[in-house]
């Protein structure tokens, strides 16, 4: 798709302004999605498995349906039979069939005139269970006598031999491994390990659902992809995607994780059964027990590198389990693995692995923090070995435009040398550190994502304009649609007001995911709202009597342009506006594509900690984020993503892991036992915006929400190595592994 | 003839080969003259991929334009969070 592209000049992107939901989500007016309510509303609670696997032999619910003011109770018996794929995944996820398969799992639900007896109702249901062996270790479900979750469920790429745990298997690389690694003088190879978290978002699930007995129906939920929720409901139930209008609410947070769904057909399901709207909404113990985390890892990395720092040659091999069911995303955190990196020989090989936990979700750039963890903790290990500059090597082999991608394709423009150079540079690099203080320091990659994109522009009577976009605003998507309107239409930013549309208002739009809402969102707005003022144009030469190529828009304004277009006064938006019923009638604009051109984001990060001795505590003192954003729309928004990422990838690092008993039980199921960075746990985290305009976006955009994460893992444990000479390859790197590495050093 | 760049793991299906030529205009006339030629990669292809052109990747675009000197390579789909 040509564009006509802008990258410098600027009027209104690059500004500030306040965001346009900020003032309702400040005082509490914003409706969240346990905020909306519907008269003769019902509550729904979920009966869940408190077993790790365990086959279903009876669910009785007389007991429950027995107490008044309880209305119906759902079991997988109340969906379709007959799916496949990722629809039979999603359904069996969102309600048990035969066998439970993680702690958690949920096996029924009952909907009742309050929360109060719906929970009661629930602890009524009887549910006789067959407990069969678990394994929630993603080596340990690969081995010989491991349970097998769901066997002969492996796909076409799976060689013969291995574990019936092992769904999918992936390799793939280019360039001679072998010579690579004779060319180099030292060769390192580790093993790393990363556990489990989860998105952490502070607004649990919730759901308002109706669906009558003519199989229509509508739901109001907290989502990241309304569109996926429609499409995934109406599988998961057996109806059609058009008999069913899905509505966001305003969300707190995703990060991935509301991409996909867990209670949404079933408040279907019991709504259909009782006849009334029911409302869902998940407890944190339950979001943490059976929503989506990451996949756990075990990595093995390989690398080559010359004393004068070259790269020569780099072997991945990951092992991800992601739940009890398939589709962890080995496929992106092996093609992030070795992506900064300009390498003549790279191999990569991957094991999608099944384990008796929840099944995993996306969390920012999904599989690249684990990736990273591995490659730049190695990368660090043999910089120190080879007594060379950490940041100047990553540049001496850095990934550039025109280099061979380690996932094969070769890079168009990219920002990586410019982030290190800027790294370099920044004064954080060579302030000095105290006694138990180290800096640590690492790149990432993400390839960012365009999607499925719809958008439509509406001209107001006055002149002002309302865009309506499928994506929810997450981080301030809003404000950014409206800077990116009111630039391409020469009007001020509060003239125009962004609206998230209902599915049934626009065609098919993915989530706000892959970092792509800014960039596909954004692009499709800009070409929106020039439909309208090529409209607008047609409008002024149609009431000056000349041709519309001799019109240009600027400013706001219809122009007169060119030598025989003869002299007009301008016409604004607001004039033009004011006359459109008299003129031609409404004037709107609307655009909808799969645009591909959204470029990928490199980061790198400095991080100093301080590492207390006595106790293996890691106090985080500084923090550096420099990312290419191609173009930030809004800087504040733009560094706000930068700053998440690395508050939630710092948690991964240092404290953030799920803990599972013997019993395949999850221990952590509240915030005080799983523990993620709170604002005093962290400094002020610095940022630095750099700029590689994307060639693929009208104004050079790249998405920055996930590229964020990556760094954080690896940048911590080469700092925590600095402070307290021990290296951890295993994560999290609390107190006490830290204690027990720095007591075996001696 | 386009060269189509395919993931190792993909050999199997290809004769051992992780380079094939085919005959196509546009990304949809490449898939299916992959199929045709191989049709040990219809469920690869059924199950969902991305394909790379001189660096840009196309999710869904069958008629996106594919001529003898691009660069293309079969990728695995990606998700982002």
């Amino acid at each position: 798709m040509p564009l006509d592209t802008k990258t410098t000049g600027f009027k209104y992107i690059g500004t500030r302004p306040d965001r346009p939901d900020g003032i309702d989500k400040v005082t509490g007016k914003a409706r969240y999605g346990a905020d909306a309510y519907a008269p003769g509303m019902l509550h729904g609670v979920m009966v869940r498995s408190p077993h790790a696997h365990a086959k279903i032999k009876n669910i009785d619910a007389s007991k429950a349906l027995a107490l008044k003011g309880v209305k119906a109770v759902v079991t997988r018996a109340d969906f379709p039979t007959g799916l496949e794929g990722e629809d039979w995944n999603i359904q069996e996820n969102c309600m048990a069939g035969e066998v439970a398969l993680y702690d958690g799992h949920a096996v029924a639900a009952v909907a009742a005139t309050s929360l109060l007896l719906a929970r009661e109702a629930a602890k009524l249901i009887e549910v006789d269970y067959e407990v069969l062996p678990h394994v929630t270790d993603v080596d340990e479900a690969m081995k010989p006598g491991a349970p097998a979750i769901r066997a002969g469920a492996a796909d076409y790429s799976v060689p013969e031999g291995l574990h019936p745990n092992v769904m999918r298997y992936i390799e793939y690389g280019h360039g001679d491994l072998e010579a690579g690694f004779a060319a180099a003088d030292l060769v390192m190879e580790n093993t790393y390990k990363t556990e489990a978290t989860h998105q952490g978002y502070i607004e649990p699930h919730a759901c308002l659902a109706q669906l009558g007995a003519d199989g229509k129906g509508e739901m109001w939920v907290c989502t990241q992809g309304h569109w996926f929720v429609r499409r995934m409901s109406a599988a998961a139930l057996g109806i059609d995607v058009a008999n069913l209008r899905v509505t966001p609410s305003e969300i707190g947070g995703g990060f991935g994780g509301k991409t996909t769904v867990f209670i949404e057909p079933v408040a279907l399901a019991l709504s259909r059964k009782a006849g009334k709207p029911v409302k869902m909404v998940m407890t944190r113990s339950e979001v943490l027990r059976a929503t989506g985390p990451t996949s756990s890892s075990s990595i093995d990395v390989k690398m080559g590198m010359k004393k004068d720092g070259t790269m020569t040659a780099a072997k991945v091999t990951m092992r991800m389990q992601g739940g009890a069911f398939p589709m962890a995303p080995i496929d992106s955190a092996l093609d992030c693995a070795f992506s900064c990196y300009n390498i003549p020989a790279v191999h990569h090989e991957g094991y999608d692995v099944l384990a008796n936990r929840p099944k995993q979700a996306a969390y920012r750039a999904p599989g690249s923090p684990m990736a990273a963890f591995a490659t730049e903790s190695l990368v660090d290990e043999m910089c120190r070995a080879l007594k060379l500059d950490p940041l100047k090597t990553r540049l001496q082999n850095a990934s550039r435009e025109g280099t061979k991608a380690s996932f094969g394709p070769t890079f168009p423009r990219i920002g990586l040398v410019e982030t290190l150079e800027a790294a370099i540079a920044h004064p954080h690099y060579a302030a000095p550190l105290g006694p138990n203080q180290g800096r640590g320091v690492a790149s990432g990659y993400w390839m960012n994502w365009g999607g499925e994109t719809s958008v439509s522009a509406a001209l107001g009577e006055d002149g002002s304009v309302t865009v309506s976009v499928g994506t929810p605003d997450i981080g301030g998507s809003r404000a950014s649609m409206a800077l990116m309107a009111a630039e391409a239409l020469g009007i001020p930013y509060e003239n125009v007001r962004v609206n998230i549309a209902d599915t049934g208002s626009l065609g098919v739009n993915e989530p706000t995911h892959g970092s792509r809402a800014t960039y596909a969102s954004g692009l499709a707005t800009i070409e929106a709202v020039k439909q309208i003022s090529t409209k607008l144009c047609q409008r002024a030469a149609d009431k000056w009597g000349i041709p519309v190529e001799a019109v240009i828009w600027e400013d706001g304004s219809a122009k007169p342009s060119g030598p025989n277009a003869g002299e007009f006064p301008p016409l604004t938006i607001g004039e033009l506006a004011a006359e459109m019923g008299g003129t031609g009638g409404p004037i709107s604009g609307h655009f909808e594509a799969t645009p591909s051109g959204h470029g990928g984001s490199f980061g790198t990060h400095i991080v100093d900690v301080e590492v207390d001795p006595e106790t293996g505590y890691t106090s985080v003192l500084r923090y550096t984020v420099v990312q290419d954003a191609g173009k930030a729309i809004h800087p504040a928004y733009v560094e706000g993503q930068f700053q998440g990422g690395a508050a939630q990838g710092i948690g991964w690092a240092l404290n953030e892991e799920y803990i599972y008993g013997a019993d395949g039980r999850l221990q952590n199921t509240v915030f005080l036992d799983y523990r993620i960075p709170v604002a005093s746990d962290l400094p002020m985290i610095d940022t630095v915006i750099v700029e590689v305009p994307n060639p693929g976006h009208p104004y050079g955009v790249r998405g920055v929400g996930e590229t964020g994460i990556t760094p954080p893992l690896p940048a911590v444990a080469n700092a925590v190595h600095a402070a307290a000479g021990v290296r951890l390859r295993s994560l999290p790197m609390s107190p006490p592994r830290i204690l027990a590495a720095i007591k075996a050093k001696g | 003839m386009v060269k189509v760049h395919l993931w190792s793991g993909l050999r199997r299906f290809t004769d051992g080969a992780d380079v094939v030529e085919v005959r196509a205009r546009t990304v949809g006339e490449m898939m299916k003259a992959l199929v045709e030629a191989h049709p040990g990669l219809e469920p690869v292809i059924k199950a969902g991929v991305s394909v790379s052109v001189d660096g840009k990747l196309i999710a869904r675009g069958l008629h996106e334009p594919v001529t003898d000197d691009s660069e293309v390579f079969l990728l695995r789909q990606l998700k982002g969070g």
